[in-house]
């Protein structure tokens, strides 16, 4: 359900326009960059020393 | 390159299960797949138009079965369901957890552009018609065209 959150969020957005998105470890940090990236959007940081997590994307 | 396909048949009517099928629904949308979810039997409870207890139907019997079953608000868990308290305290552990309740996940299906189709057997026995579901609902089908759209698909049964 996470990238679908992202997924829904992104759309609403104009090109370019950027969203930090705080994530869990495990399944939801390893999902959501690639499935990002898949749908075209570039993976700006990703920011693994915190917790939660963050992954910066820029809408594509 | 050829979209995956999923198709699910939405045949319970309980809380938990409808969760499950429209997690794995709003997922594989998310990720590029074409989705068909189809309603039949007590999974029609989760489209009726109307989400509380409503004698909807052609006929006595048709009528007293839709107003017991009642909609989504009534949807019960499929064990422990604390005489109906179960959904609410299961939406409240899902809110706290962050994770999307039912009713989100319905929305999500619908932004994502899940297909959703209707069992025409299951509403013809349980007297529903076409205008006692929800808007989203793009056909209601049998089972030749619901294995034309499922064709290359993989199947599940909820």
């Amino acid at each position: 359900m996470t990238y679908v959150k992202v997924k829904l969020l992104l759309a609403k957005l104009p090109k370019g326009e950027i969203v930090d998105i705080t994530l869990l470890r495990g399944e939801p940090l390893e999902n959501v960059p690639r499935s990002a990236a898949e749908d075209g959007h570039r993976i700006v940081e990703i920011r693994e020393a915190t917790d939660p997590c963050h992954v910066v994307i820029e809408k594509g | 390159m050829e979209k995956k396909k999923l198709s699910l048949i939405v045949f319970s009517g309980d809380f938990d299960r409808a969760v499950a099928a429209f997690t794995l629904a709003t997922g594989a949308a998310a990720v590029n797949w074409e989705v068909n979810l189809f309603f039949t039997f007590w999974g029609l409870n989760l489209i009726k138009k109307n989400k509380g207890h409503a004698a909807i139907g052609k006929g006595i019997l048709a009528r007293f079965f839709n107003f017991l079953l009642g909609g989504r608000n009534n949807v019960p868990l499929s064990r422990m369901n604390f005489l109906g308290a179960s959904p609410r305290l299961m939406t409240g552990m899902m809110r706290s957890k962050n994770v999307a309740t039912l009713e989100e996940l319905v929305s999500a299906a619908h932004e994502l552009k899940v297909n959703f189709v209707a069992c025409e057997m299951a509403m013809n026995i349980l007297g529903i018609t076409r205008s006692d579901l929800i808007d989203e609902v793009r056909e209601v089908i049998g089972v030749p065209t619901f294995l034309k759209l499922s064709q290359d698909a993989q199947v599940l049964f909820i």
